[in-house]
C-alpha cells in the first residue's frame, strides 16, 4: 500500500531579484521521516525553507508544493502555520513590548482554533509552556521577556525550539537551528527535535554541518548544490560530506536527483 | 503581492464605528459668536454675574486676537482657515433630566451603544461617569455615594450653581483665558464639562470618568474640566469621547485645568476616539485642547496618560507646572495618524519647586498619510534645584507616505538639574510580520500585537477597564494602515 507524501515538491523554480535561487528542486517527505538537507553556503536552502513557509519576497517560476494533498503555494503564510507548518527560523526576529509568553498563546490558540480544539486559558497555557519550557532547558525568565529581544543567538534558536515543543508541528523545518550553538545547547536543541518525531510528522533539518545529525538520525539525506539536489541518500552520505567536503560533489554532479 | 505596506493598507481602512447620529429634539443657537450669544449661553445657565463677566472679557480678549489675526500658526499641521462665523456654540437636548432615571431614552440608548450604559447597577464596578452631550451633561452616575465621602462630582453647570466659592477660586488660574487663543475662546463659550473636587485626605474608592459625545452637526464643542484635590487626596479621573461621521469638519476646543494641593495625586487619563475624517481626509473633528495641571503642593503628583487615535487634527500638550517642592509631573502619550490625520502633540514640564521630577514617554504611530509629531518642553526655573526629567520619544512609521517629527525644547536655568532625553524611529519590518505569521497569527492581529508591544509602557498606565478598550482601539484604528 503506497502512503501519501506530507510534502511533495515538483520541479520547484524560484527566483528572487530576477536571479534563479532553486533550479527545479523535487522532494517527497513522509509522515514519521525525518529529511536532512545540506549544502554549501549560497547553495538555496534557506531559500527553500522561506518559500515553503510562504515568504512572499520569493517569485515561483515553475513547479508545484502539495502539502498533505492540497496546493500549498496557493496558501496564506498564517494558513501553513494553522495547518501544522513550522519554521524554526535562522536569524529569530525581535519583537520588542510583547512578552515570549503573549505571542506564543496567541499562536497555539489560533492554531487550537483552526483544528477544531478549545482554546487554552491562561493557566492551561502556562502549565504547557513551562512543561516544554523545562525540555529544552530555556531559562523560564525568558517566557516573560519580549520574544527574542536581546535574547543571546543561542536563546534565540532555543526560543525556536521551544515555540515549537509547545505549537508540535506536522511538518516542522528547521533552517540551520543547529549553527552557532555550543554542544551543550546542540544536545538540548536535539533532545527538542527528538521530541517531535512521530509517526504522523515530518522533520526536515536544514544544515551546513553534520554534527546535529549524530543527535538526531536523519532517514534520508539530501545535498543540495547551485539550487539543484544533487545527491541523495542514508545517513551515511552526511558522514562522508563531514569527510569530504562539499567540493568533491561539484565534480560528482551527474544523473538527476531522486524523485 | 502582500507587502507589510499593503497590509496594513487593508488593515487601516476598517469603518468607524461611532458614526451614527443620535435623533433627539436639540435646542440649538444660531451660528455665530458675538457677546450677545455669550449672554444667551450664561443666561441659559442662570449663571451669577461674576462668570458672566469673566466670559465676556474672555471673549473680547479673543475678538482683539482675531482682529490682530493671531490665531497660531505654529503647530505642524495644516488647515484651512476655521469661519469662527459659521460654529454653533450652544447645542443641547431639549428634554433636561432631573435625575437618572428621567434621561431621554434615545440618549440612553446612545451611551449603551458607546458601551456607556447609564445605569449605575450596570456600570463597571467602581467607575462613576458624567455624561457630556453636544453642549451639556445628561447625566453624572454614583453622585450619591461619592457625596458620602465629601466627593464632588457633578456637571461645570451644576458646580457654578451649588458650589460657586470653588469654581471660582480655581478657575481660570491655571488656565487664564489669555494664555492662548483657543483658551480664550474656550472660556467665552464653554458650555459644561465636569467638576471634581476631592477633600483632605480622601481618596477617591472609585474612577471617575467623564464621556464626551458630539452628536448635533455644525456645532462645536467647548467643555471646561476643572480638578482639585485637597492636601493628601487621591482621584483617577478618565475621558472618552466619539462623534458621528460627518463630511464636516468640527472643532473641540476644551480646556482641563488640575490642582494638586499637598501629597495629592490627581492621574488623569484620555482615551480619545473622535472621528477622524475618511480615508480621503473628508471631516473629522478639530481637537485644539488646552491642558494643564499645577502641582501647587509639596510631593503632589499630577500624571497624564493619553490615548490619541481619533480627531482630524490633534493639537495638545497636557503640561505640568511643578511648584510644590518634591512634586512629580508624568505624561504618558500614545498618538496615532492614519489615512490624512494629523498630531501636534506632547507636554510642557516646568519645574520651580526644588527636587520636582518629570517623566515623559511618547509613542508615535504614523500610517497612511498620517503625520505625527512630538512637541515637548522641559524648562527647569533657576532654583529648582536637583530638578531631574527623563523624556523618551519613540516613533512607529507604518508605509512610506507617513510622518513623524519631533521637537523637544529643552531649557535649563539650574545647574544640579540632570535631564535625559532619548528618541527613536522604527518601522514594523517585513520580517516582523511574517514571523508572527508564520505563527499563526493573521496580518492584522500581527500589526496589533507589534503596535501594542511598542505602546506597552505607556498603555500599562491606563485604568484597567480603559487598557483592554485602547488594546482594541489601537488595533482598530490601524485597520488597513501602512500606506
Amino acid at each position: 500500500m503506497s502512503r501519501r507524501s506530507l510534502l511533495e515538491i515538483r520541479n520547484l523554480r524560484v527566483r528572487v531579484n530576477g536571479q534563479e535561487i532553486l533550479k527545479g528542486i523535487t522532494l517527497a517527505v513522509y509522515p514519521g521521516e525525518v529529511h536532512s538537507i545540506m549544502g554549501p553556503n549560497g547553495s538555496g536552502k534557506s531559500t527553500l525553507a522561506q518559500v515553503l513557509a510562504g515568504r512572499e519576497v520569493y517569485e515561483i517560476v515553475e513547479g508545484e508544493v502539495l502539502y498533505d494533498g492540497e496546493d500549498l503555494l496557493l496558501m496564506p503564510p498564517e494558513e501553513r502555520a494553522r495547518r501544522g507548518i513550522f519554521l524554526a527560523f535562522q536569524y529569530p526576529v525581535e519583537i520588542p513590548g510583547v512578552s515570549n509568553l503573549h505571542f506564543l498563546k496567541a499562536a497555539v490558540n489560533t492554531i487550537r482554533k483552526q483544528r477544531g480544539l478549545p482554546e487554552l486559558d491562561a493557566m492551561e497555557f502556562l502549565a504547557l509552556a513551562r512543561e516544554k519550557a523545562k525540555l529544552v532547558e530555556l531559562d523560564e525568565n525568558l517566557l516573560q521577556r519580549a520574544v527574542n529581544d536581546g535574547f543571546s543567538g543561542g536563546e534565540k534558536k532555543r526560543n525556536e525550539i521551544f515555540q515549537m515543543t509547545v505549537l508540535e508541528p506536522r511538518l516542522a523545518i528547521l533552517d540551520e537551528t543547529d549553527s552557532g550553538l555550543d554542544i551543550d545547547a546542540l544536545r538540548v536543541v536535539a533532545q527538542g527535535i527528538n521530541a517531535l518525531r512521530h509517526p504522523d510528522r515530518a522533520i526536515v533539518l536544514i544544515t551546513h554541518y553534520q554534527r546535529l545529525l549524530n543527535y538526531v538520525a536523519p532517514d534520508v539525506v539530501h545535498v543540495l548544490y547551485d539550487g539543484r539536489i544533487v545527491k541523495s541518500g542514508g545517513k551515511e552520505l552526511a558522514l562522508e560530506l563531514e569527510e569530504k567536503g562539499y567540493g568533491w560533489i561539484a565534480e560528482e554532479i551527474i544523473g538527476s536527483p531522486r524523485s | 503581492m502582500a507587502t507589510p505596506t499593503n497590509i496594513i493598507e487593508e488593515l487601516v481602512n476598517r469603518e468607524y464605528r461611532y458614526g451614527f447620529v443620535t435623533l433627539v429634539e436639540e435646542e440649538v443657537f444660531p451660528p455665530g459668536l458675538n457677546e450677545d450669544i455669550i449672554r444667551r449661553i450664561s443666561a441659559r445657565k442662570n449663571e451669577p454675574g461674576w462668570l458672566l463677566e469673566w466670559r465676556l472679557r474672555a471673549y473680547r480678549y479673543w475678538a482683539k486676537l482675531v482682529e490682530e489675526g493671531a490665531e497660531p500658526r505654529w503647530a505642524n499641521v495644516t488647515y484651512p482657515p476655521i469661519d469662527y462665523q459659521a460654529i454653533r456654540y450652544y447645542a443641547a437636548p431639549k428634554r433636561r433630566p432631573k435625575s437618572l432615571d428621567e434621561v431621554d431614552p434615545e440618549i440612553r440608548r446612545t451611551y449603551e451603544r458607546l458601551g456607556i450604559p447609564l445605569e449605575e447597577q450596570e456600570r463597571l464596578a467602581g467607575v462613576a461617569v458624567d455624561a457630556v452631550f453636544d453642549s451639556v451633561s445628561v447625566a453624572t452616575t454614583f453622585r450619591q455615594k461619592l457625596a458620602e465621602l465629601g466627593i464632588i462630582f457633578c456637571s461645570f453647570s451644576e458646580a457654578v450653581q451649588e458650589h460657586p466659592e470653588l469654581v471660582r477660586k480655581w478657575l481660570g488660574s491655571v488656565v487664564p483665558y489669555t494664555d492662548n487663543f483657543f483658551a480664550a475662546l474656550n472660556s467665552a463659550v464653554f458650555s459644561d464639562g465636569s467638576f471634581v473636587y476631592v477633600p483632605k485626605g480622601v481618596r477617591c474608592p472609585m474612577e471617575l470618568s467623564t464621556y464626551f459625545r458630539i452628536n448635533a452637526s455644525q456645532t462645536g464643542q467647548f467643555e471646561r474640566t476643572l480638578i482639585i484635590a485637597d492636601e493628601g487626596a487621591y482621584v483617577s479621573y478618565l475621558e472618552g469621547c466619539t462623534a458621528p461621521m460627518r463630511d464636516e469638519n468640527q472643532l473641540h476646543a476644551a480646556v482641563v485645568e488640575l490642582i494638586a494641593l499637598d501629597n495629592a495625586t490627581i492621574k488623569y487619563s484620555t482615551v480619545q476616539n473622535w472621528y477622524p475624517g475618511d480615508r480621503e481626509g473628508r471631516g473629522g473633528i478639530y481637537n485644539f485642547v488646552t491642558k494643564r495641571g499645577k502641582c501647587l503642593g509639596r510631593n503632589s503628583k499630577i500624571s497624564w496618560t493619553q490615548v490619541e487615535v481619533g480627531s482630524a487634527i490633534t493639537w495638545k500638550y497636557p503640561s505640568c507646572i511643578l511648584i510644590g517642592d518634591n512634586s512629580v509631573g508624568e505624561f504618558y502619550s500614545v498618538a496615532v495618524t492614519n489615512h490624512h490625520q494629523q498630531a501636534d502633540t506632547g507636554t510642557k514640564m516646568i519645574h520651580i519647586g526644588k527636587n520636582t521630577r518629570s517623566t515623559i514617554i511618547s509613542k508615535g504611530i504614523s500610517a497612511g498619510h498620517g503625520q505625527n509629531t512630538y512637541r515637548g518642553m522641559v524648562k527647569i526655573m533657576k532654583g529648582a534645584t536637583r530638578a531631574r526629567n527623563y523624556s523618551q520619544c519613540d516613533s512607529l512609521l507604518l508605509g512610506d507616505k507617513c510622518g513623524a517629527h519631533t521637537f523637544p525644547y529643552i531649557e535649563v536655568h539650574e545647574p544640579t538639574a540632570q535631564l535625559e532625553h532619548e528618541a527613536t524611529t522604527s518601522k514594523i519590518s517585513e520580517e516582523q510580520l511574517f514571523y508572527c505569521r508564520q505563527r499563526g497569527l493573521s496580518a492584522e492581529d500581527a500589526v496589533s500585537m507589534i503596535v501594542n508591544g511598542f505602546c506597552k509602557e505607556v498603555l500599562r498606565e491606563l485604568p484597567m477597564e480603559f487598557a483592554v478598550e485602547a488594546q482594541k482601539l489601537l488595533g482598530i484604528s490601524l485597520e488597513g494602515s501602512i500606506g
